[in-house]
């Protein structure tokens, strides 16, 4: 199974667009070399932007650069280019600029940097804006496509992506599509949604659930906003509960996506999982999902209880 | 076909007059915004619009226009005033200025009405758009430039630095700033809320070309604007000297003008003083 950090994809993936698109422009603050914009700027240098440690300036500028025809990417940590959340709702979002926001390092995943740069709020952030598309992919092929639908799409989208490597969970024949989650195994128990660094240990779960006599289905959703309305509501009336599991805080993302829908549309019980409103800390980005319960033990673990209270 | 621009010099003060009195009429007939720094915004405004810029009322989106971006937001009137006299809306609009459905926000919102370039009102922010549009420019070897007006106040925004530390090193001589230094912000006088002074100091030192000008003089505005087309590898800053109200007695550098409408007596008051200016 190939393995690649879906920065790593990002910085390939932006090769590639850029060729197919001459108006695609890549900023940077300072992190062109984690974020892998680096990348774009040994191909096309005529058409990076390096601005230093100024994120709401590069934001904006990207904005400036939409108005003007182009198509940029603006790119740093998660955590600092949508900590710059003033000058995204209002020169991105209200202005309608067709600026792609790409948020590297996102998550507890990042790990022995510390809470200080690890995104785990962005998702909640983002999910306000009004037309804004946020978008987390979970293995190379999806981020590729993610990015290939950003540089295509006219408006704002937020790419959201993890410095760790991630092992493919889709198939060859996977097409991206935005709005549009994707079931990857059958389950008739519970449904687990999860997205990102978790989807992976997600699949894992669903084998140690089997294990006692728990039959997950396992639901990957790269596409946070717009969400699969259809199939959240399928699965709540299918399997009756559904558990979501995220490396970002339980308040805001996908948890909560997956919960308003289910509460408006088909209320069943829904099992919040993720960083259960806490700081991060160092550690190994392993050793991290371990102890925040977020790998495959800790998802199976949560899983199981949250059945058991709902299926006596 | 681009707007017929004129430099006759008593003829861009008329056009700043009608500025100024339509700012107060919008103003008063909606009950809340902000008259200090359209006023003090009205005379380098009609220079633009009306003696510098190319634009077309007809086609907005010309792509060859120049571009101007309100980075303080809240003196749109005066830019909205500028594009009425100019032909992009009827002057009839004015009036629907803050109403509901309206194209005329309280600050602009650029997916309401054509003619503006970039949404603002959070202060800050509108210099960086500006930036990138002028890079772009440059991209493209295009020979429409960008201005932009920032408020004194609003330069205490740490964005505005970011901006300006910017500008230099992506060499934006296609890039104008207007300072409009009225030296009044909400709580008080810039100089006493968060000193900017020196001014020009500070932009020298960060690479820009500085032209210092009294902002209600006519002449010196064009000469500023003229001067700054000329620059040849950085962006200038038009450091505008100016009264904030000016041009109503009662309001002119009262720091209570900044937000407040004015009523109808003081708005016939104002409109006397206007017509005699
Ligand atoms: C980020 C932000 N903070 C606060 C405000 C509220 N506000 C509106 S106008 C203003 C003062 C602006 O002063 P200045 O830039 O000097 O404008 P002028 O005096 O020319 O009207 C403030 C604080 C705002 N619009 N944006």
């Amino acid at each position: 199974m190939a393995t690649k950090a879906t920065r790593q994809s990002f910085g390939e993936a932006l090769v590639d667009v850029g060729a197919q698109y001459p108006n695609v422009v890549v900023m940077d603050a300072d992190l062109s070399k984690s974020t892998m914009s680096c990348l774009f700027a040994e191909k096309y240098p005529d058409r990076f932007f390096e601005f230093g440690i100024a994120e709401a300036n590069m934001i904006g500028a990207g904005a400036g650069m939409a108005l003007a025809g182009k198509i940029p990417f603006v790119c740093s940590f998660a955590c600092f280019i949508t900590g710059r959340f003033d000058t995204i709702r209002m020169s991105v979002g209200y202005t309608h600029s067709n600026v792609k926001i790409v948020g590297t390092h996102a998550g507890i995943g990042i790990g022995e940097d510390g809470h200080s740069q690890m995104g785990l709020e962005d998702i909640a952030l983002m999910r306000t804006i009004p037309g804004m598309i946020v978008i987390q992919p979970a293995d190379e092929r999806e981020t590729k496509q993610a990015v290939e639908f950003a540089a295509a799409h006219g408006g704002p989208v937020y790419l959201r992506l993890t410095r760790q490597k991630l092992p493919d969970v889709n198939g060859d024949d996977y097409k991206f599509e935005c709005g549009k989650g994707v079931q990857l195994a059958e389950g008739s128990d519970l449904t687990i949604f999860a997205t990102g660094g978790t989807t992976h240990h997600a699949l894992k779960a669903k084998d140690l659930l089997s294990n006692q006599g728990v039959d997950a289905r396992v639901v990957n959703i790269a596409s946070l906003k717009p969400m699969d309305e259809e199939l959240v509501v399928r699965c709540a009336k299918e399997t009756g509960c559904l558990f979501t599991v995220e490396d970002h805080s339980i308040i805001g993302g996908l948890g909560s996506a997956v919960a308003e829908i289910a509460a408006e549309k088909y209320p069943v019980p829904v099992k919040r999982w993720g960083i259960l409103d806490v700081f991060g800390q160092s550690g190994s980005p392993d050793g991290l999902y371990t102890e925040y319960k977020i790998d495959a033990h800790g998802i199976a673990e949560a899983a199981a209880e949250f059945y058991k209270s709902v299926k006596k | 076909m681009a707007f017929e621009l004129t430099r006759d010099i008593s003829t861009l003060k008329s056009y700043a007059r009608s500025i100024r009195m339509n700012s107060i009429k919008m103003l008063t007939e909606a009950g809340s915004g902000h008259p200090g720094g359209s006023l003090s915004a009205a005379d380098v405004v009609a220079a633009l619009l009306f003696g510098v810029m190319k634009h077309d009322p007809a086609n907005p989106k010309w792509e060859q226009r120049d571009r101007f971006i309100m980075s303080k937001g809240h003196c749109i009137p005066a830019w909205y005033s500028a594009l009425a006299a100019a032909g992009y809306f009827g002057e009839d609009e004015l009036i629907n200025l803050r109403k509901f459905g309206s194209p005329l926000q309280g600050h602009p919102d650029r997916m309401r009405l054509d003619a503006l370039e970039a949404s603002t009102g959070s202060l800050g922010q509108g210099l960086s758009i500006a930036l990138g549009m002028a890079m772009a420019g440059k991209m493209d070897n295009a020979s429409w430039r960008v201005y932009c007006m920032i408020g004194d106040g609003e330069a205490q925004e740490g964005q505005i630095w970011e901006a300006v530390m910017a500008a230099p090193k992506f060499k934006l001589n296609n890039l104008t700033v207007i300072l409009d230094n009225n030296n009044g912000q909400i709580d008080g006088y810039v100089e006493d809320v968060m000193p900017l002074t020196p001014i020009d100091a500070k932009f020298r030192s960060f690479n820009w070309h500085v032209i210092a000008i009294n902002g209600h003089d006519m002449e010196q505005i064009l000469k500023a604007l003229d001067e700054a087309q000329a620059a040849q590898d950085r962006p200038t800053l038009i450091w505008a000297k100016t009264l904030k109200g000016k041009g109503v007695s009662f309001m002119e550098n009262q720091v209570g003008w900044h937000g407040k409408a004015p009523s109808v007596e003081q708005r016939e008051q104002a409109l006397v003083e206007l017509a005699q200016s």
